[in-house]
């Protein structure tokens, strides 16, 4: 295992390493913002002395440096500072908005994941015949079509036509979990015909490549069924391409769901970053950027540490 | 139609439809009216070069098609019915139980990610001929019985994590537990070294004998297929050219084509002695790639102009990797290469125009060789320009010589490589390479992938034009045969090492060294009954040491 571990301990060390320059830009981006905090929080009638005192109040007048390494280590404390705008605690208000983020996120992708590769097996199975090219068209219009499109017509199908589920995500903190389930379908649904096609045409093509090999045609002259030929001897093999479009998928899932959060009015987080990025609200900002930051880093460190663990050879070395 | 008969097949036609580029799809015929029958327990020969659509018939025998290829006549019976009416629902109760398959490259055709073992019991489990506990039982003995070590639990391992000859039994033990009337042996030892070749070689020539199981065995070496089978079918262009048994086809073939295959390699030269002031001199090169491990130890070798200097090895003994050296793509990390007087610097970048002009190189895989998307005169026409400053028609009268020298019409000259057979496009490398004007030419491996009648026509025309223009060539092969028709001078490499070096006469003479002695004991001889000769001499030495 020393190789499987070496590799896995390099790609963590480079995943934080990785996190930390995004922090840098992150930091840089937000100074480099226009307007003025004390400003738009004062309005336009303040009067210079109140507007600098604010300013000393804020640290703003600190050096750029200095600022960055309190709010690293800030952060690193687990203190995300406080929220120009109202005033909370940035990590109060921020982890349920994350949680019900991820919670959005995590309901499509059991729905769209496992979905995805089985039409994907079943474009392999079928391929160039009509199921093949069904799913293909269907996945294919899906994703061409904008997301709060697709979310209107589901309300219209299913909130207003049939009345099956809510038309608005509406979630609080005492709820149920199956309530909040109910809640969050439409949404989750609208997310899965988002990332469907993707997922589906890469595992198609990555089985479509490994059914070239020599060993497929091994496993076809042992008389194997067309279905045991493609799961058991193809799909092993093209673990790795699959596992980093999910992955990029899910990403998307957590950092790009500000449409259908829109749509639904559920209370996540883009939402509340696109709040606070009109409102100049700095420190939420950073906050937000480096949650997505981490986010996506790590959720393509697990796509590369998996693909690490599913190539035998790495795993089981001469 | 007598009762034993196992597998009989009738007129049989297979057809493909190709895509030639610049012409309509269509479908040409591959296999073209072949019949022939098999006896429970014996052993069929398909023999043959690239093209003569052996591996379409062993595979036929399955009902399997590679790519587009499809039966679209005769039949196919085995054990009495014909498996081509069972739809492929049919096919897949035949496929792994009646008959298995070994494949050319194990290597390739072991599915990466799944144990040997799972996949060895795969077929027996899936056709219920065993319990998963009868299956693994089974594959221990046959693996004892291939002679693979430690059988009880090699099984366990991953297929990267055991050798290319070991890989081969294995595949052998996979088509051999499903307990199948038939096996499809394609090329089971082309991919081999010679000395790994003879052991897997006899290996399953006992396997067949102990279990009794009839074999199609597919190859295009003649001297192979002489040690395995009883009876030996010579095919050409899909078409049947001889059958007969396998005494009467190696002693007293009847058709010219099987003569010739018979007589392949008769080419011979008188060998030249080495001059006093060598163009190449090779002193004392260590290499490495990068790492502690040294793939090249302290090799020296000379080499004379206008002679060849044969570097014969086993996959991993180092021997392309002097090329590398000698070319100046891996500098070495010690010594020096003198050429024509001179030291060339050791790095390529360092080397002047006329370093370069006059040390030429020649590549195995002359496919990937060429730029796919220019024409023969482009190709040809590069170093022209390159070094001579040639253009235009001048260029073109040059390229229109250079394809004579190479016995190639100049018709030849707005071909694409996609158009050239596998000869031709080694011819045309061959041209590129002495259109350079160069003292040395480096062959590496330049018929191993080629028939072995057109390796010989690579190898005349090599002689003739070594005559004509004086150039030398370091000849890099594996092949002894080779060896023997074409070098002055040889050096045996093992593991990064010369372990014999001298003159022709006196390196393929006796006495000789432990490696170099199995390596020439190894090359399958056309005769029958040379396999048991070679590894009972092989015993005899173990038992005597």
């Amino acid at each position: 295992m020393g190789i499987v571990t070496r590799l896995v301990a390099q790609r963590l060390a480079l995943g934080l390493l990785l996190l930390l320059a995004v922090s840098v830009l992150i930091f840089i981006g937000t100074q480099i913002l226009p307007g003025d905090v004390a400003q738009s929080i004062l309005g336009q009638s303040a009067t210079p002395q109140a507007l600098a005192n604010l300013r000393r109040d804020l640290g703003l007048n600190e050096p750029a440096i200095t600022r960055y390494f309190s709010w690293l280590g800030g952060v690193l404390t687990g203190d995300l500072g406080t929220s120009l705008t109202s005033g909370g605690n940035i990590l109060s208000e921020i982890s349920t908005r994350l949680a019900n983020t991820l919670f959005l996120a995590a309901v499509a992708a059991v729905i769209a994941v496992p979905l995805a590769i089985f039409l994907g097996l079943l474009a392999v199975r079928y391929r160039e015949r009509w199921p093949d090219k069904l799913i293909s068209a269907v996945t294919l219009s899906t994703i061409s079509l904008p997301e709060f499109f697709i979310g209107y017509v589901l309300i219209l199908l299913f909130a207003v036509q049939r009345q099956w589920f809510p038309s608005v995500a509406t979630v609080y903190p005492s709820m149920s979990f199956l309530a909040r389930l109910d809640a969050v379908i439409l949404p989750a649904l609208t997310l899965t015909m988002v990332i469907l096609a993707h997922m589906m045409r890469m595992t198609r093509a990555a089985i479509l490549n490994v059914m070239q090999s020599a060993y497929v045609e091994t496993a076809e002259l042992k008389g194997l069924s067309t279905f045991q030929v493609i799961w058991k001897h193809a799909f092993p093999n093209s673990i790795a391409p699959i596992v980093n479009v999910v992955m990029l998928n899910l990403a998307y899932l957590v950092v790009g769901v500000v449409v259908v959060e829109v749509v639904f009015v559920y209370p996540g987080m883009g939402q509340y970053l696109v709040d606070h990025v009109s409102k100049r609200d700095v420190p939420v900002v950073q906050a937000c950027g480096l949650i997505f930051a981490a986010v996506y880093i790590g959720l393509n460190m697990i796509a590369d540490i998996v693909a690490i663990l599913a190539n035998p050879r790495l795993r089981h070395p001469k | 139609m007598a009762d034993d008969t196992l597998l009989d097949i009738r007129n049989l036609r297979i057809e493909a439809t190709v895509y030639p580029p610049g012409e309509d799809p269509h479908d040409i015929v591959i296999v073209d009216d072949v019949s022939l029958t098999l006896e429970k327990g014996k052993v069929l020969g398909l023999i043959g070069e690239s093209g003569a659509g052996k591996s379409t018939i062993g595979l036929s025998a399955m009902g399997y098609g590679r790519g587009g290829v499809r039966i679209t006549g005769g039949e196919v019976v085995l054990n009495g019915r014909d498996i081509l009416q069972g739809g492929i629902r049919g096919l897949r109760k035949v496929r792994g139980k009646e008959v298995c398959y070994v494949a050319q490259s194990a290597a390739a055709a072991f599915n990466p990610a799944h144990k040997l073992m799972d996949q060895v019991v795969e077929a027996a489990i899936e056709h219920g001929s065993a319990t998963r506990t009868e299956a693994r039982e089974r594959a221990v003995t046959l693996f004892g019985k291939l002679g693979l070590p430690d059988p009880d639990h090699i099984g366990q391992r991953y297929p990267h994590q055991v050798s290319g000859g070991q890989l081969q039994r294995v595949m052998t033990a996979m088509a051999l537990c499903s307990q199948p009337d038939l096996i499809v042996f394609d090329e089971p030892t082309t991919a081999l070294d010679v000395t790994t070749q003879i052991d897997v070689l006899a290996a399953i020539k006992e396997a067949i004998r102990d279990t009794g199981v009839a074999a199609l065995y597919i190859t295009h070496d003649l001297a192979v297929v002489a040690q395995v089978s009883d009876h030996i079918m010579v095919l050409r262009n899909g078409k049947k050219v001889e059958y007969g048994t396998a005494k009467q086809i190696i002693e007293a073939p009847k058709e010219e084509y099987t003569r010739e295959l018979v007589s392949v390699r008769s080419i011979g030269h008188d060998e030249k002695t080495a001059d006093k002031s060598p163009l190449l001199s090779v002193r004392n090169v260590t290499a490495s790639y990068g790492g502690s491990v040294k793939v090249l130890k302290n090799v020296s070798v000379e080499l004379s102009l206008g002679q060849t200097l044969a570097i014969v090895g086993e996959s991993g003994s180092g021997k392309s990797t002097l090329a590398r050296a000698i070319t100046g793509l891996l500098p070495p990390s010690e010594g020096e290469i003198v050429f024509d007087g001179r030291t060339l610097p050791p790095r390529l970048d360092q080397r002047s125009k006329d370093d370069l002009r006059e040390l030429q190189m020649i590549y195995q895989m002359a496919d990937v060789a060429m730029n796919p998307r220019q024409t023969v005169r482009t190709i040809i026409g590069r170093p022209l320009e390159f070094y001579f400053g040639l253009r235009g028609a001048e260029r073109d009268r040059r390229v229109d010589e250079l394809l004579e020298e190479i016995e190639m019409g100049n018709g030849f000259a707005d071909r694409y490589p996609a158009e050239l057979s596998g000869g031709q496009k080694q011819r045309v490398c061959i041209a590129r390479a002495l259109a350079a004007k160069p003292k040395l030419i480096i062959c590496d491996e330049v018929t191993s992938a080629l028939d072995p009648l057109v390796a010989d026509g690579i190898l005349k025309l090599l002689l003739n034009l070594q005559k004509r223009e004086n150039v030398a060539y370091l000849f890099i092969t594996h092949d002894l045969a080779t060896v023997k028709a074409i070098a002055d001078s040889i050096a045996v490499m093992f593991q990064g090492e010369v372990v014999r070096y001298g003159q022709k006469s006196d390196v393929l003479a006796p006495p000789f060294d432990d490696y170099t002695d199995l390596l020439l004991s190894s090359v399958p001889e056309m005769q029958i009954g040379w396999l048991e000769k070679a590894i009972a001499g092989r015993k005899m030495e173990s038992a005597g040491n």
